[in-house]
């Protein structure tokens, strides 16, 4: 996973990796020598922080004078990268045209190819067919009814694991009934519906091309890292221009979102599969297309299924988020509560977007440990094999012909929907009421103590500097490859003239995911030494990461109103997950030997904790930090909503003005710091590991 | 062995792992291992050369790395060798195109792998039937013969279960009656009993010989375990860092090992089991015996007979002459490491 630049709800992929046995190259046995290297370049990057300590208390003085081009990038250091983009959108939307089409007949088209089923998806499950337009609409055919969407989900569970599943998934639908958010939910759940297959599938062609094609896999590998890392905000605009405002705009932007995981998963998965079964379909006498569909995919389908719940889970955080540009939805219900501040009102959408989230993530993940498990089917007769379908469509069919007579069978009826509206806002005031001069306290003391002083260091760190120190940790990690990449990257954030909030980015993030270490590791070391603690943990960060981003803002928005201490709360929780379970994990996979080999030594349990798990779960929790950042990252520009001065507010800033070019170049930015950060962690990571004398990727 | 005659032959193959392996192989060049460790190479097999006669039981034995798995994957050409030719029954399967390696693997060729390298997916009939399946056979008669071959290894009734709700033994049954459903001529088995327990191992070993003395196939077999190697083969190759050290039946190479490292490998073998009479015997004509012995039968056999006699036992050709004379102090040399080859 090492170059797993991956923003999204990454779970470790279990692949039932069975490659042959190739001899490992035996490790180079360290030279005499290296020691001493080691030490000078402790004391070289020793010397380098208290320069760059220095270099920062002087900057006031110098950043005024003749050197000050070195502490802010110049102006004329700058070209218009952001204007050249949009008139290049310009150009595209207006005049572009490849052999007899416009640029904007193809996009038409092709919105029209998703707008399709998504209607249907949509008239299905919400709407119903009307005739007629605006007032004079009849419906002539209604949608499915409510309890047949909800036998569904039941079937579905039913299907996948068991009734305890089934009646949880049914229990989540209903809840979404009885608290009013019915159609807002379908809604959400139509772009689902429709974003997956398109996502799953893009995902498994890519995927698979990747696979069999080491050149294409190289061309795609940056395309998935900016796809994954650009925040989303930044390619809606441009999506907005190609395609217009509306769901099919934001299906798409959602598709591009999802998709990603599922091109890695499929590589991966394709290439787990073990070298025999490989071999053996060659010998079988398959042709490359029945070898790739008859053995192939199918043996590859369990880690595939994990690839799907991604897809799912990307997808639903994403829905949401594009509700900005007309998904509507439960994330509009979400927003609109935000802006006008009805605490109640955006509690309650946020609660069903949960329940949604836990229930499509748990029938999803359900589902894959099936493929996983690979039950035999079941024999019989036609109906027999088929109950579960059959079931649920007379179901629908039943109670559509009921809902004619009794429309409570159709629809849920509003009579009997209970609102917790007036109980979470009065709860929210009292909150604020009772607590309102602790939770100022807190919030000062963050302020001054360390969320400005640490704000105002890295403000004061002249570009050059910093330009050089990533290059130089880049060439020291990863060779001269990595330390050029660094370099240019960070010079791009120094040319943009987007520097300031570079930093600011850089330094909402950092102190997010410092929080989140100092919460995630004890949490982790917990997790790992106890059973129990391990399985409500676990319990605990698996459904923290299902929640959507989005999820996040609404109750620290509504404790802590708006600023960067609030943007810091909502991204720590968000990144939390994977510092815990990295690190629990890297703790439990230490090999057992060691520890019995501590054991008898004499160790006490502080000393094996100290001295051999967590030195040899450092890989695997730089992993974690990995992750974390990456999810600190994509959290930190939705806080963009709440205020805070960093690249997200210049992506959202340009998402509201649509302004392709200056959302494009912040939104590179944010994708250039989160490259910079995943390589060099990797690097670190690796050579960690390789210090270790650990496998490669050994988990 | 006359080359003309072989089923199956490979000559001056080689595969180097590495940056160039055609430019140190160029012209027919031959490098030294050094000069291929020096280039940055790994070679997996060198300048192999194997005939395979039909109806015969070839055995390809080696330390783990010596390149039997890359031996048989060149001969099977699922790795396309750095050079040298590869010859199937007058075809040369180097230079037959795609579709015609297609054919050929679908109905002349079947192959058994360490792993079992069955379809998680199917079940044993949908494993078995699948090489007769992706030829494109009708389902009917493509189920029958499954069932037939599932039959022939003793795995009846358990047709409808899952690779994962077999043993280790079954899986591999299952993995010789799939590579036997296209009925091939050519048969490669990569250690299919590597991963089994030795008395699993001794079982599947046995049952491998009886299916054979049915089938008549052209075998080549891969094993790391000496004794496996005995008990099967009609002649046994044995390979060291990717070349061929010694071919030979398993009591040449007992009693006239090419060089140390044949003599290291057979060693510690208990010579009863692969000397014959016809290598202790005294040589000449008819004497008088308390029986007769086979010139080919193996000492281990006769053993018991010969040393219960008080005279020797006349030693007979295949058409029935006596060709020599056997007795207990023979025998016994035989036993205790005395003798030809010691
Ligand atoms: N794809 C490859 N790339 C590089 N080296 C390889 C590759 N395949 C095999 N080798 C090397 O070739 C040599 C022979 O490998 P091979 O698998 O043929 O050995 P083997 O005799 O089958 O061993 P085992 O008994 O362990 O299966 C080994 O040194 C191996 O490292
Ligand atoms: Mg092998």
């Amino acid at each position: 996973m090492a170059d797993a630049g991956g923003t999204g709800a990454e779970r470790p992929a279990a692949g039932g990796a069975d490659v042959a046995a190739r001899a490992p190259t035996p490790a180079p046995a360290p030279p005499a020598g290296r020691m001493a290297g080691r030490r000078l370049w402790l004391v070289l990057w020793g010397g380098l922080a208290v320069a760059t300590l220095v270099l920062a208390a002087l900057a006031p003085r110098l950043s005024a004078g003749p050197l000050a081009d070195l502490w802010v990038p110049p102006a004329w250091l700058r070209p218009d990268v952001a204007g050249a983009i949009s008139r290049f959108m310009a150009w595209l939307t207006t005049e572009a045209r490849i052999g007899p089409l416009a640029v904007t007949e193809i996009t038409r088209a092709l919105a029209a190819a998703i707008e399709a089923p998504y209607e249907l998806a949509r008239n299905l499950l919400v709407d119903g067919w009307t005739e007629g337009r605006g007032r004079r609409a009849q419906q002539v055919f209604p949608p499915l009814s409510w309890i047949a969407i909800v036998a569904a989900a039941v079937a579905l569970g039913v299907h996948a694991r068991g009734w305890r599943l089934g009646l949880f998934a049914g229990g989540c639908l209903l809840y979404l009934a009885v608290f009013g958010q019915w159609q807002s939910a379908m809604v959400t759940l139509a772009s689902v519906v429709i974003a997956v297959p398109i996502g799953v599938a893009g995902g498994l062609v890519l995927g698979t091309l990747a696979w069999a094609s080491r050149p294409f896999d190289r061309a795609l590998a940056p395309v998935l890292d900016l796809m994954q890392t650009v925040p989303t905000f930044a390619y809606l605009v441009p999506i907005l221009f190609l395609f217009g405002f509306g769901p099919v705009a934001a299906l798409i932007a959602t598709i591009i979102y999802a998709m990603p995981p599922m091109v890695r998963v499929t590589t991966l998965a394709l290439r787990q599969v073990p070298a025999e079964i490989a071999e053996y379909a060659v010998m079988a006498g398959c042709t490359p297309w029945q070898r790739l569909r008859r053995v192939m995919l199918p043996a590859a389908l369990p880690d595939l299924m994990v690839g799907v719940n991604q897809v799912i889970m990307l997808t639903l955080n994403m829905v949401i988020i594009a509700s900005m540009i007309g998904a509507g939805g439960l994330g509009f219900d979400v927003l609109n509560a935000l802006r006008r501040l009805d605490i109640g009102g955006g509690i309650e959408a946020g609660l069903a977007i949960v329940a949604l989230a836990v229930a499509l993530d748990r029938l999803s993940q359900a589902l894959a440990e099936r493929a996983r498990s690979a039950r035999p089917a079941v024999a019989g007769p036609w109906l027999r094999r088929h109950r579960w379908p059959v079931t649920v469509a007379a179901v629908a069919v039943a109670t559509g012909l009921l809902g004619l007579a009794f429309p409570a069978m159709q629809s849920y009826p509003d009579s009997l929907t209970v609102t917790t509206r007036a109980f979470w806002g009065d709860l929210v005031r009292w909150v604020n009421v009772t607590y309102f001069d602790s939770f100022e306290a807190a919030k000062g003391a963050a302020l001054t103590h360390v969320l400005l002083p640490v704000k105002r260091f890295l403000l004061a760190l002249p570009w050059v500097w910093v330009l050089a120190l990533v290059t130089l940790a880049g060439w020291r990690l990863g060779g001269r490859r990595l330390g050029l990449l660094g370099f240019l990257l960070v010079l791009y954030l120094a040319l943009t003239g987007l520097w300031e909030q570079a930093m600011t980015t850089l330094y909402l993030c950092g102190v997010s995911v410092v929080l989140a270490g100092l919460i995630g590791l004890p949490l982790g070391i917990l997790a790992a030494s106890s059973a129990v603690a391990g399985r409500i943990l676990g319990a605990v960060t698996d459904t923290l990461q299902t929640l959507p981003s989005f999820v996040y803002l609404i109750p620290v928005v509504m404790l802590f109103r708006v600023g960067d201490f609030t943007a810091m709360i909502a991204v720590t929780l968000y990144a939390l997950a994977p510092a815990v379970r990295y690190t629990a994990h890297g703790l439990r996979s230490v090999a057992p030997e060691l520890v019995e080999a501590g054991t008898m030594a004499g160790c006490s349990r502080w000393q094996i904790l100290l001295r051999i798990r967590l030195p040899l779960a450092v890989p695997e929790i730089l992993l974690g930090l990995n992750q974390t950042i990456m999810l600190a990252l994509s959290m930190l520009v939705i806080t963009a909503l709440v205020g805070t001065r960093d690249l997200g507010q210049e992506v959202y800033i340009a998402l509201t003005r649509a302004d392709v070019g200056a959302g494009l170049v912040a939104g590179l930015a944010v994708a250039a710091i989160a490259i910079v950060a995943d390589r060099l962690i990797a690097a670190g990571a690796r050579a960690q590991r390789a210090r270790l004398g650990l496998a490669e990727g050994g988990r | 062995m006359t080359g003309g005659g072989a089923k199956l032959a490979a000559r001056g193959l080689w595969k180097l792992y590495g940056p160039h392996p055609e430019r140190l192989l160029a012209g027919g060049a031959r490098p030294t291992p050094e000069a291929i460790r020096a280039s940055g190479h790994v070679a997996a097999v060198r300048d192999a050369t194997i005939e395979v006669a039909e109806g015969e039981i070839f055995v390809v034995m080696g330390l783990s790395g010596s390149g039997k798995s890359t031996l048989i994957r060149c001969l099977a050409r699922l790795v396309e060798p750095s050079a040298g030719s590869v010859s199937f029954d007058g075809i040369d399967l180097l230079a037959a195109s795609r579709a015609e390696l297609t054919r050929i693997r679908r109905h002349r060729l079947g192959m058994v792998f360490q792993h079992f390298a069955l379809l998680p997916h199917l079940t044993v009939l949908e494993n078995v039937a699948f090489p007769l399946e992706v030829q494109g056979m009708a389902r009917g008669p493509r189920e029958a013969r499954a069932r037939e071959v599932i039959a022939l290894v003793g795995l009846e009734g358990r047709e409808g279960r899952y690779p994962r709700e077999l043993s280790g033994g079954q899986q591999q049954r299952v993995g010789i009656a799939r590579s036997l459903a296209g009925n091939p001529e050519l048969w490669f088995l990569d250690e299919p009993f590597s991963a089994l327990d030795p008395l699993i191992r001794r079982e599947m070993q046995d049952e491998f010989l009886r299916l054979q003395r049915g089938l008549r196939k052209t075998i080549v077999f891969i094993t790391h375990d000496f004794d496996e190697a005995i008990r099967l083969a009609d002649r046994i190759a044995i390979m060291k860092d990717g070349a061929v050290v010694q071919t030979g039946t398993p009591e040449e190479l007992v009693l006239r090992p090419a060089d140390p490292y044949v003599a290291e490998f057979t060693r510690h073998v208990a010579r009863a089991k692969v000397v014959t009479a016809a290598a202790v015997m005294t040589p000449g004509g008819p004497v008088e015996h308390a029986g007769t012995v086979a010139a080919g039968d193996r000492i281990e056999a006769i053993a018991a007979r010969v040393e219960a006699a008080e005279l020797p036992h006349a030693v007979v050709d295949a058409a029935g002459r006596v060709v020599g004379a056997i007795d207990r102090r023979a025998v016994i040399g035989v036993l205790v490491g005395r003798g030809p080859g010691s």
